[in-house]
């Protein structure tokens, strides 16, 4: 069964009967661990000892989980499309880190990386989503909107409001270890798929080779563009290979509602307006997803996700959900609190500068968004997010007035 | 071994079509050469090591190169990559170098005895001497595919080798991981240091993975000769000194290779030579003798000469800035050195350079006197 199954997962036809004979459960099912048979032993000159990294430097998830054990267990496997340990550690070997940041260190060539190299995989997923034991529990998905309340926010406060995720189309490597063929496919199933949408969702894809000067200068205005990835976190992962190949953009023509094809993942998906409707942002965000869901599997194609792990994506910070709900908020007063970023943990809410991520804040306008990944639903997640902003803003408002706060409660983490 | 590449087998699943790379917008050697129908011929074929096509020509595929500036655009991953890839990788050293064929024999010659002269450029104008090679171990993978047991072995086996040196060449070796902070701002001001490639160039052919395990720097106690361990090869050796005795510089840099590969021989290694391709090393631009002897040499007036560039053509010889290749000259003072690389010994590269000098001195000299550089145009070599 597991021989025929990893052959299966080669050819992009048999993908789809498998899942019209089956469903997406089955194919997730099949996944389960037991079921997944590596690929051909790789070839070594040299003992696993002489091999192991020097991480003595390094801080990062892979180097605390990757015990010269643990590396002799794993560096003969391959998975069925060749990828290797080497290749999935080589980021985290290159980037030691920082002593602040705690990095992940490793990524994922395809869908099963995370079951042939479990041993290492599973501690880092623990480590990096707060104690989720992938071997035991199962990962929550909910994509119905309408579960969300009070998602309105005073927009005194809140400048815009967004929603991201990635998706990957099961049976294609990811970016890591894709070829050029794969990559070109993605691109493929995804705008060929997009074209399908209608109504709001109505759009238009640009790829990155073809893009004229003006429609590069428009998207780079709207803040859309995407570049080369520089940093080194991704570039020695490989991902940036083959660079601008089967890249590109699309967006809906009201420009709200936009996916970044063969980025760090095969697609990003990115619903956001300005204000505080985050009720709508995820309402639109839930809708486009299902209906790109939809279209790609009446081609007979589906995205990656199983039970334990949810959505699959390249890099383990990004599992179950891969989202990532924020707005762009003014907290000028609560930002100098010296209780700011204990509010901060306990709502399970996270800060960044209006450039993203390890920018500053301008202005005391904050990105604030969610910590939390893996383990918790969408539905969840958005909703903590908008809990957690409108408690924000109250201390805001009272410090305005010269009242005190106070500290929340921890939010409870997993049983 | 870098990304997404190993497992060639898998790739052909899909057709030679379908993962040709799109090369429209690329202007480097293997662009030019890499036909669709090529790529179908080579694209199931590995070195025993497992190096594929798509390895070789990745750095060429992410760098589209420049329009004046021709890059190579495919490195090799081991010794057999110049055999397995052939019809690629002659029709790319024939426009690289000259139109070298492959039919063709390349000589050696590390007898220091044979140059004529060099020792005695002006040192009024020629303010150093450096000459530079590479050397590959045979039997191990290069940087762009070598494992980290492999690029460790040869650490090891280099450490072992060069501490055996004597004399003036006796000196000592310093691990990039291991280093103490004092040694290392000493390396600098040294302007020994090497740091961890940034170039696009190489960083995408794999050559900076697991930096800096297993890279480090040798040079003897009188710091005329340098050797760079595992950074875009597996050695780079380097003699220099102030001033214009290229002659010595020359000298010390043939008794030490030449007491350098004995000590491998006497380990059971040798470096990877064949009669075609001379010393063969990871960049096709650096076949044969891998060797680059140039000066520092101060020439403010030749060089606003409007017939500079086709003086340096026509002597085969490059100039540089004096931080090296892409930087541009300070204060009139530049780097010149040999254009060639293959298809030339080491003491012809070095005569060009040591004559072609010499005449540039003559005519900035000419030049300052106010008087005109005609007559003393030479001929194309």
């Amino acid at each position: 069964m597991a021989s025929s199954f990893s052959r299966i997962l080669s050819s992009k036809r048999s993908v789809g009967l498998l899942s019209v004979v089956g469903g997406s459960v089955a194919a997730g099912f099949l996944l389960h661990r037991e079921h997944v048979t590596a690929g051909e032993p790789l070839r070594r000159r040299y003992p696993a000892s002489a091999e192991y990294p020097d991480l003595r430097k390094h801080n990062n998830c892979m180097a605390s989980h990757l015990t010269p054990a643990i590396y002799a267990k794993l560096c003969d496997k391959t998975t069925p499309n060749g990828f290797t340990l080497d290749q999935a550690i080589q980021t985290g070997v290159d980037n030691p880190g920082h002593p602040f940041i705690k990095t992940v260190g490793m990524v994922a060539g395809d869908e099963e990386t995370y079951e042939v190299f479990a041993d290492l995989l599973d501690p880092v997923i623990k480590e990096r989503h707060n104690g989720y034991d992938a071997r035991t529990m199962k990962h929550p998905t909910d994509l119905d909107a309408t579960k969300i309340h009070s998602g309105n926010f005073d927009e005194r406060y809140v400048l815009s409001s967004r929603v991201r995720t990635g998706r990957s189309i099961r049976g294609l490597s990811l970016p890591p270890a894709c070829t050029r063929a794969e990559r070109r496919e993605v691109e493929r199933v995804v705008v060929d798929a997009l074209a399908g949408l209608k109504g709001d969702l109505t759009g238009r894809y640009y790829s990155l080779t073809q893009m004229t000067e003006k429609e590069q200068q428009q998207l780079i205005d709207d803040h859309f563009l995407f570049d080369k990835p520089v940093s080194p976190l991704l570039t020695c992962a490989g991902m940036a290979r083959d660079w601008p190949d089967a890249r590109g953009i699309w967006h809906n023509n009201e420009k709200t509602f936009l996916i970044w094809v063969n980025e760090e993942d095969h697609t990003r998906v990115i619903s956001m307006e300005k204000g505080g409707n985050m009720k709508r942002v995820f309402e639109r965000f839930c809708k486009g997803l299902k209906e790109v869901e939809r279209l790609i599997q009446e081609r007979g194609w589906e995205f990656m996700w199983n039970e334990r792990l949810g959505y699959v994506l390249t890099c383990p910070s990004n599992l179950g959900t891969g989202l990532r709900a924020g707005v762009h908020v003014k907290l000028p007063l609560l930002s100098k609190d010296p209780r700011f970023s204990k509010i901060l943990d306990n709502l399970r809410l996270q800060k960044r500068g209006t450039g993203g991520v390890d920018t500053a804040a301008v202005g005391g306008v904050f990105d604030i968004s969610n910590l939390d990944r893996l383990g918790h639903s969408e539905v969840q997640l958005v909703q903590t997010v908008i809990d957690g902003v409108n408690y924000l803003i109250e201390c805001e408002k009272r410090l305005e007035k010269g009242q005190d706060i106070k500290v929340p409660p921890p939010i409870r983490q997993f049983k | 071994m870098p990304f997404g590449n190993t497992h060639n087998k898998f790739k052909m699943n899909y057709s030679a079509e379908q993962e040709y790379p799109d090369l429209s917008q690329h202007n480097n050697h293997m662009a030019k050469v890499l036909t669709l129908e090529m790529y179908s011929k080579l694209r199931d074929k590995e070195t025993p090591s497992g190096f594929t096509l798509d390895d070789v020509i990745q750095t060429g595929v992410d760098n589209p190169g420049h329009p004046f500036i021709m890059t190579v655009g495919c490195v090799a991953g081991d010794e057999e990559t110049y055999e397995v890839f052939k019809d690629l990788m002659d029709p790319v050293i024939e426009d690289r170098h000259g139109g070298y064929k492959p039919a063709d024999t390349h000589k050696t010659d590390l007898n220091a005895e044979n140059l004529q002269g060099g020792d005695d450029l002006d040192p009024n104008y020629v303010l150093s001497s450096r000459v530079r090679t590479g050397r590959s171990i045979r039997g191990f993978c290069l940087p762009p595919h070598c494992s980290r047991g492999e690029r460790r072995a040869i650490e090891q086996l280099s450490i072992e080798a060069l501490d055996s040196l004597e004399g003036d060449l006796k000196g000592k070796y310093y691990a990039l991981k291991n280093m103490s902070e004092e040694e290392q701002q000493q390396l600098i001001d040294d302007h020994f240091l090497f740091d961890k490639p940034v170039s696009p160039l190489l960083l995408a052919s794999g050559m900076a993975r697991d930096w800096p395990d297993a890279r480090g720097i040798w040079h003897n106690d009188n710091k005329t000769f340098l050797v760079w361990v595992n950074e875009e090869d597996h050695l780079r050796v380097i003699s220099m000194q102030k001033g214009g005795n290229m002659r010595e510089v020359f000298t010390r840099f043939c008794t030490g290779l030449t007491k350098i590969e004995d000590l491998f021989k006497n380990r059971g290694h040798e470096f990877m030579w064949n009669e075609h391709l001379g010393y063969v090393l990871t960049c096709p631009s650096n076949l044969g003798t891998g060797l680059r002897a140039g000066v520092h040499v101060k020439l403010p007036n030749v060089s606003k000469h409007e017939k500079f560039g086709e003086i340096l053509k026509r002597l085969r010889l490059q100039k540089r800035g004096t931080g090296g290749v892409d930087t541009a000259a300070v204060g009139g003072v530049f780097d010149i050195s040999n254009a060639d690389r293959l298809g030339f010994s080491e003491v012809e590269l070095v005569q060009m350079v040591v004559d072609g000098v010499n005449l540039l001195v003559n005519m900035e000299k000419r030049l300052e006197g106010g008087e005109g550089i005609d007559d003393m145009m030479p001929e194309q070599k």
